[in-house]
């Protein structure tokens, strides 16, 4: 789950770290206000779950208070990768001196949290890393110890010279490692992280992600989920315990077991098609989740036809049939259902479906083929 | 033989008494894997129901379990939040080796857990994996014992259910195997690619390795330039994911591709540059296998 930049900036606060002052809000006027309170002149940021919010014209600078209403009701409704914004974040000018980056994530290789820094912010560090990788410096976290206070002070050590400054960014640089773990984070960001002229350093921009499997022991953070910004088949799929990813095919699918749904979506790519989905509906056989995935699926008005491919190991194909039927019972589908059912009880499973006007064939490639013939 | 397991491990099922964990032991001791012990904190003391009227002992903790039964493997059936903390209980009593079947432990948790295990020295296959099966002598996971046949074949995978998949086209087709791993679907697991392909390369028995992979992180690549250097078996590759879009989260909490990293084609290519086949589709992984063993 994401965070916006003015939720991941609360948390930072909270911690004790250097942030930039600045208020959200979704009026116009409201943002003028602000910026007559920040002495006239202001930054206008658009919160939403996007990257490269800069390059699309999310984030204007206003000099004057009427130029700060403008920029927010430009930026208000305006539409950044698909996604539409909906808050503003409205902060004070800065005067920034220097610019650097500072990022914690889970590293899948050290199975621990790493630190990268890099002198040069404010510019994408992706790019950073491919262009100039001697720039980042990467040091990794023994999850045991946490973040040592002079590890903190080294990577600060990397960013500037002034030990007045390195003191500042140490003391962000620990209170980040603080705030990626107390909230169960699997990223967090600042930048770029700033010194002013008058010799403070601050964060002026900020990005998190929990990780998922987090939010039943985070409350707080779960809380601040933006259920506006996501699509309400997105929230009915969490609701109902399934996963479930959106894609811009004909073909829905709903298939057990992730590396199952991922290799059905791409037989259906193979035999010419285009998938609608990607549907894990998991081990579990239960009627109720089959039905939420077939509303999900049938939600979509693009899909021409619903594809089942369960392979039942421990799952068992009769409990799945039974869900299938009673779903089919409960929902009107009005577009063409083909099955595939293997493994354990399928034929007692062919027999339930039958019994409901419904067929079941035995392989993938044979239920693929047809599910892209059915969807023309 | 079998790869890290064999019939003469004696295994300690953590969260015996859950539903999954309950069910599944049966499972295992109907396939003839030896189930010594249980635990379930608060209920020690009690006797485990297996199948046939035989009973497993169930204790308050790991340490108690290996003390008096010898146990030298476990399987972890225990919840999300609980489960890191199993893990760490199971290397602190000594035991080798660790299943997790678990699926949805914080990635933090695992951190800890994992950098525990390796400091005591033990192997954890997982999380979120189905385990491990070594057909015809032991099972530990969830893999399904009737779909599997004693022969010369090593399969990983990522992934469950298309595990499933590809074992019941080589059975189907005669191709028996020497132990199936599901190495598992998070972002950080105990046993990767490369430790399962050192271990066959050790194993006379076995004449060919199935790799299942998919998008997300580079353990596929990083394996493949490893059989390259190393491994004189034929090897078959799957990956799945060609159709996946960026920046999500496939179902398993490690098949995300991040920015152009990880993709299907990154890793198709790493195969076939080092001399692995990759199958298309599940279906022609069989086929592939029987044509290189001749």
């Amino acid at each position: 789950m994401n965070l916006h930049e003015y939720q991941a900036k609360e948390l930072f606060r909270e911690a004790g770290m250097a942030v930039n002052p600045g208020q959200v809000t979704a009026d116009a006027g409201h943002a003028r206000e602000l910026a007559v309170q920040y002495g006239g002149s202001a930054v206008v940021k658009a919160q939403v779950h996007s990257g490269g919010r800069g390059k699309a014209g999310g984030v204007r600078l206003a000099r004057t208070p009427d130029e700060a209403a403008a920029h927010a009701s430009a930026i208000l409704g305006m539409e950044i990768n698909g996604l539409v914004v909906e808050q503003v974040l409205v902060c004070p000018l800065e005067d920034i001196a220097s610019e650097a980056y500072v990022g914690v994530l889970v590293d899948r290789d050290g199975q621990c949290p790493v630190f990268m820094v890099s002198a040069e912010g404010g510019v994408d560090i992706e790019e950073v890393a491919a262009t100039n990788p001697e720039a980042i410096h990467r040091m990794r976290v023994d999850p045991r110890y946490g973040l040592l206070p002079h590890q903190a002070y080294g990577l600060a050590a990397r960013l500037y010279e002034d030990p007045g400054l390195v003191r500042q960014a140490a003391g962000i640089i620990a209170g980040l490692y603080d705030v990626f773990v107390a909230n169960g984070a699997s990223m967090a960001e600042i930048n770029p992280l700033i010194s002013t002229a008058e010799g403070r350093v601050v964060a002026i921009d900020a990005k998190m992600s929990i990780d998922d499997n987090e939010l039943f022991r985070r409350r707080a953070v779960a809380a601040m989920r933006d259920t506006a910004s996501e699509a309400s088949a997105d929230i009915r799929a969490r609701e109902a315990g399934l996963s479930f990813v959106k894609l811009d095919g004909n073909v829905g699918c709903c298939v057990n077991g992730a590396g199952l749904a991922m290799a059905t979506m791409d037989l259906v790519k193979y035999y010419g098609g285009e998938p609608a989905n990607f549907l894990d509906i998991g081990g579990s056989s239960n009627p109720d989740k089959v039905v939420a995935a077939l509303e999900i699926i049938t939600s979509d008005p693009g899909v021409k036809v619903i594809l089942f491919n369960i392979f039942g190991g421990i799952t068992r194909c009769d409990d799945v049939a039974l869900g299938i039927v009673e779903a089919v019972k409960r929902i009107g589908i009005e577009v063409p259902l083909v099955i595939r059912l293997t493994g354990t009880n399928e034929e007692l499973a062919r027999e339930i479906l039958a019994e409901a006007g419904l067929a079941a064939v035995a392989s993938m490639d044979e239920v693929v083929e047809r599910a892209v013939r059915l969807a023309g | 033989m079998s790869i890290f397991v064999d019939e003469t491990n004696r295994v300690v099922v953590q969260g015996i008494t859950g539903r999954d964990g309950s069910f599944h032991t049966r499972q295992m001791m109907a396939y003839g894997t030896q189930v010594v012990a249980g635990v379930t904190p608060g209920k020690g003391g009690r006797d485990f129901e297996g199948p046939n009227g035989t009973a497993v002992p169930v204790y308050d903790t790991v340490a108690d379990a290996v003390a008096e039964t010898g146990a030298d493997a476990s399987v972890v059936y225990v919840p999300p939040a609980f489960a890191a903390s199993a893990i760490m209980e199971a290397a602190d009593a000594g035991v080798g080796f660790i299943v997790c079947v678990t699926e949805g432990i914080p990635v933090l948790d695992m951190t800890r857990a994992h950098a525990l295990a390796r400091d005591r020295g033990s192997r954890v296959l997982g999380p979120n994996c189905p385990g491990i099966i070594c057909p015809g002598k032991t099972t530990l996971g969830i893999i399904p014992g009737r779909m599997v046949i004693p022969g010369p074949v090593g399969l990983i995978s990522r992934s469950g259910t298309l595990t499933y998949e590809a074992v019941y086209h080589l059975t189907r087709g005669g191709l028996g195997q020497t132990t199936c791993v599901g190495i598992g679907g998070d972002p950080l697991i105990g046993t990767s690619f490369v430790d399962c392909l050192e271990a066959f390369a050790e194993d006379p028995d076995t004449e060919a390795v199935v790799m299942i992979g998919e998008i997300g992180g580079t353990a596929e690549q990083e394996a493949a330039a490893w059989i390259a250097a190393n491994l004189d078996v034929p090897v078959v590759g799957f990956i799945a994911g060609r159709t996946a879009p960026p920046g999500k989260r496939m179902g398993h909490a490690g098949a995300i591709i991040s920015g152009s990293a990880g993709t299907a084609a990154e890793k198709t290519r790493a195969f076939e540059e080092n001399g692995i086949r990759v199958a298309q589709r599940p279906v022609e992984i069989a086929g592939l296998v029987a044509e290189s063993l001749h």
